[in-house]
């Protein structure tokens, strides 16, 4: 049903603060709208015995089948003359009393289920899940047909049954969040204060899913809406109880003498379930998003990333002759509203030459890895290059997006962070690297698996026949590594950007990596751009260094002077932070 | 594997038979009532024991269970109370109408929600956007206002397709072919409509995935990596969005079998149903959960061959 599918999407998040949440609906245009309508739908039916023009099935045989908007029918009339906007009128109240049975049922069990099997865990939990399990792989409609068989026309026990075959969404729901808080150290604290386990679920743990829970229960009204609809759709409602899907049912068998009959149920119906669906979403929205809307007006996306271009083929400075790579003035933004971009790499110059291996440092966050990305044409989908050049032998990648589509793999090679993470898990090791070799280099199947067998050999790893064919999975963080670096030079790149190439390896094969990057550099001519924070790292490997701060380059220089000479306070700050690091270490 | 896969079979058996007792127990639970309901409401007391004892309703309820299990299990699920029909002959012809209608809407949905899942994620902008308001849309509307707003369209207001009926394709092919039309797009919207958005769901996170960063830094195409790697990984989640969609389907082949009147499962669980013919209605929802659960575990099937760590476990 549409409650389980909408589920998924509906996450726990800390809730926001609860006056301005309701201000923050009431304000929103979709979300008034959805409120007015659900308002004036209650009151449809709660005024009926005022406004509706006719008593419940009040036939008059003058009008049988009247057409819509004739007199004293606004809507039309049925095959008995009954008047349709007064049958819908005194409908309203049954079908919102039954989505309202539902909600309340639903809730009740799914909520005090999902708190005390998140809270307390252990069998309760287990029994809990496999009954969850069972309801959910049940046909409910089925269920509820054969329920009539046993109650006859009943729709409050139909849907106080539906109410109870709904419970496992708010069950997995509220479970999830009371595992996420429940490890929060709040908890921890309440419990040494001395606190009762009622007072902290009732306190603390209610506080954080009631959130997630409202926004769900926009949903499940809307299914406890549509299913009444249908039970009465099928024949399986009391007739002499006028009914919005009883109503639809009428109308559509008489189709063919009254055909817009259909229309005013059919719409009202629907229209409700829309109404609940939408202010879910809103609330989803009001509740959940801590954040403001980030996202970039396409205008002025394609606005800013023109101008880059513009500048970059008027009047930009080419780099430095001698240089393999050459970046200047990169900046680089990501958005942070639809009129604002937050720039996280202002203008940066860089120059690395043949075979050089140069080190960029700085803190998290001080736009070293933006800068890698953007040389290998690898940002975000959201981040733009705000502007500025990148020379790989003299020819600007940021112009031309072939030349790029060209220089990756295949004259620029890339050693992610985390080994396991950026192997596709679903390919064999051997297979995710031919693809690669293929896609940069005109070679056979056979030759590049031969290619590539003497390449893992030459990294370190011993069977490589074997290890082509292992997924993932099966093999060491270490050896996920080497399996990298071997994707990384296949193509014979002239230039390696490895990103933290080692933080993710155990101490003892940070160091053979390192030794097999220096290596392969020695041995390839290969120029690297080696982005750390390790300044040891550093020391042990690169020859020139830049330290990077706020998306700037505050210094930059050979290792040998920069270790031993410092320029700037950053610099001696980094230095000196790193130095009790080691000392702390030792 | 084959482990993994027991276990689910076995899993299932215990559930098919947990919920068939349980739907025993409450179908047959009140032998005077099943009676009256046959005999109508004029039928004297002394009718209704005579016609109890007849159906054998007075005996304990488990032993009338262990009784029609053991007929069950030989493929024997009683018979009509008031047509004498075997409940399985009827089955025999409604059963195929159903899952025509679902197993036809399953596929499409694959089909579509895959590309529109994957266009939305890729591309984003109008697209994205444009699905999101189907799926809002395909939420809302219930199947059998779907089908009503087809019949009307399609079938009364120009008349393209048989507005009611089912035409065995044995009977004549193209025939068939226009009696299930309307019915599987019917049932197509709401289905794909869900299906669609949760599927950009899971390929917006194989997106997000760094192997993808360091496939695309390798040099690879970007239809590789969104037709090749992106999408064997959004599968799994894929296969499972599916597999749920089944249930759901069934449910709304019911609605859209009445309005369309073709005579599947769904319409004779209704009339069964209605006439209180409880051993007719028993069988429709045995079947029915078999058919869930048979789909289930083919899902689980398909994931265990699409992920390489369930296969090697």
């Amino acid at each position: 049903m549409s409650a389980e599918a909408s589920l998924i999407e509906t996450e726990a998040e800390v809730p926001a603060a609860g006056r301005s949440v309701l201000r923050r609906l009431l304000t929103n245009a979709q979300g008034m709208m959805c409120i007015v309508f659900l308002l004036l739908v209650i009151l449809f039916g709660v005024l009926s015995p005022w406004l509706a023009p006719f008593q419940p099935n009040e036939a008059d045989l003058n009008s049988v089948n009247a057409q819509p908007f004739s007199e004293g029918h606004l809507f039309g009339a049925d095959r008995a003359g009954r008047d349709i906007l007064a049958q819908l009128m005194w409908g309203t109240n049954g079908t919102l009393l039954g989505s309202l049975l539902v909600l309340v049922i639903a809730v009740l069990l799914g909520v005090t289920t999902g708190l005390l099997s998140g809270f307390y865990r252990g069998r309760f939990e287990a029994v809990a899940g496999f009954v969850t399990d069972l309801i959910m792989s049940l046909p409910s409609i089925v269920l509820l047909i054969a329920l009539f068989a046993l109650t006859g026309p009943n729709v409050m026990v139909a849907m106080a049954v539906f109410g109870v075959l709904v419970a496992p969404t708010y069950y997995r729901l509220v479970r999830s969040v009371v595992l996420g808080v429940r490890t929060e150290l709040y908890i921890d604290a309440a419990k040494v204060v001395g606190l009762s386990d009622q007072r902290i679920i009732g306190r603390h743990v209610l506080w954080a899913v009631r959130a997630p829970v409202v926004i769900q229960s926009s949903f499940v009204a809307a299914s406890g809406i549509a299913i009444q609809a249908g039970v009465e759709f099928l024949g399986l409602g009391d007739p002499e109880q006028p009914s919005w899907g009883g109503i639809l049912q009428n109308a559509n068998s008489n189709i063919y003498n009254n055909r817009f009959g259909v229309l005013w149920p059919a719409l009202l119906i629907s229209l409700t379930i829309l109404a609940l669906i939408l202010l879910g979403n809103v609330l989803r929205d009001v509740l959940q998003s801590s954040a403001h809307n980030k996202t970039l007006k396409r205008s002025r996306r394609r606005a800013l990333l023109t101008d880059a271009q513009n500048v970059r083929t008027t009047s930009a400075p080419s780099g430095s002759n001698e240089a393999l790579l050459s970046i200047r003035g990169l900046k680089v933004g990501y958005p942070d509203g639809p009129d604002r971009v937050r720039t996280v790499v202002h203008g940066v110059d860089l120059d690395v030459r043949r075979g050089e291996i140069h080190g960029l440092v700085g803190e998290s966050g001080s736009g070293k890895s933006q800068m890698a990305f953007s040389t290998l044409g690898i940002l975000p989908k959201e981040a733009l290059i705000l502007g500025g050049s990148i020379y790989l032998d003299g020819e600007d990648l940021l112009a031309d997006d072939k030349a790029l589509k060209n220089a990756r793999g295949q004259r620029i090679g890339y050693i992610p962070q985390e080994p396991m993470s950026n192997l596709d898990p679903s390919f064999t090791i051997g297979a995710q690297l031919v693809y690669g070799l293929r896609a940069v280099k005109k070679i056979s199947d056979k030759g590049a698996k031969e290619q590539l067998i003497a390449l893992l050999t030459r990294v370190g790893i011993r069977n490589p026949e074997n290890v082509m064919r292992l997924y993932p999975h099966e093999i060491s963080g270490g050896m996920a590594q080497r399996v990298l670096i071997c994707g990384a030079v296949a193509g014979d790149p002239d230039l390696i950007v490895a990103d933290e190439p080692t933080t993710a390896l155990d101490v003892t094969v940070q160091a053979e990596v390192l030794e097999l990057l220096r290596e392969l550099s020695t041995e390839r001519g290969l120029a690297m751009i080696l982005v750390t924070h390790n300044l040891g790292v550093v020391a042990d490997l690169c020859d020139t260094v830049s330290v990077m701060k706020n998306g700037r380059i505050v210094e930059r220089n050979d290792v040998e002077s920069l270790f031993s000479n410092p320029e700037q306070d950053y610099t001696k700050a980094l230095l000196e932070s790193s130095r009790s690091v080691e000392l702390m270490e030792a | 594997m084959m482990l993994s896969l027991l276990k689910s079979l076995l899993r299932s058996a215990a559930i098919l038979l947990l919920v068939s007792f349980a739907t025993f127990c409450l179908m047959f639970g009140n032998g005077t009532g099943i009676a009256r309901a046959i005999l109508g409401y004029q039928a004297t007391e002394s009718d209704v024991q005579r016609k109890v004892v007849d159906l054998g309703l007075d005996r304990p309820l488990l032993v009338q269970f262990g009784d029609w299990l053991v007929n069950a299990v030989t493929g024997n699920l009683g018979e009509s109370f008031f047509t004498g029909q075997t409940v399985t002959s009827a089955l025999s012809t409604r059963v195929p109408v159903t899952l025509t209608l679902v197993i036809t809407t399953l596929i499409f949905t694959l089909i579509l929600s895959v590309l529109l899942g994957v266009a939305a994620a890729v591309y984003g902008g109008w697209l994205d956007k444009a699905l999101q308001f189907i799926s809002v849309l395909g939420a809302a509307v219930p199947p059998f206002i779907i089908a009503i707003a087809l019949v009307f369209t399609f079938a009364i207001s120009i008349r393209v397709f048989p507005a009611t009926g089912y035409v065995s394709p044995d009977r004549s092919f193209s025939g068939w072919i226009l009696s299930v039309t309307l019915p599987v797009i019917a049932l197509l919207i709401g289905s794909v409509a869900s299906a669609a958005s949760q599927f950009r769901g899971a390929v917006l996170d194989a997106l997000s995935k760094d192997f993808v960063r360091t496939l695309r830094a390798r040099g690879l195409k970007e239809s590789h990596v969104i037709f090749r790697h992106v999408l064997r990984n959004a599968g799994g989640p894929g296969l499972t969005v599916l597999s749920l969609q089944t249930l759901g389907l069934l449910g709304g082949a019911i609605f859209v079998e009445q309005v369309m009147a073709l005579p599947g499962m769904g319409q004779m669980a209704n009339q069964s149903a209605q006439q209180g013919d409880v051993p007719m209605v028993m069988g429709t929802v045995v079947v029915t959960i078999i058919i869930v659960l048979c789909v289930n575990f083919l899902g689980d099937l398909a994931n265990s061959a699409l992920n390489p760590k369930a296969r090697t476990r």
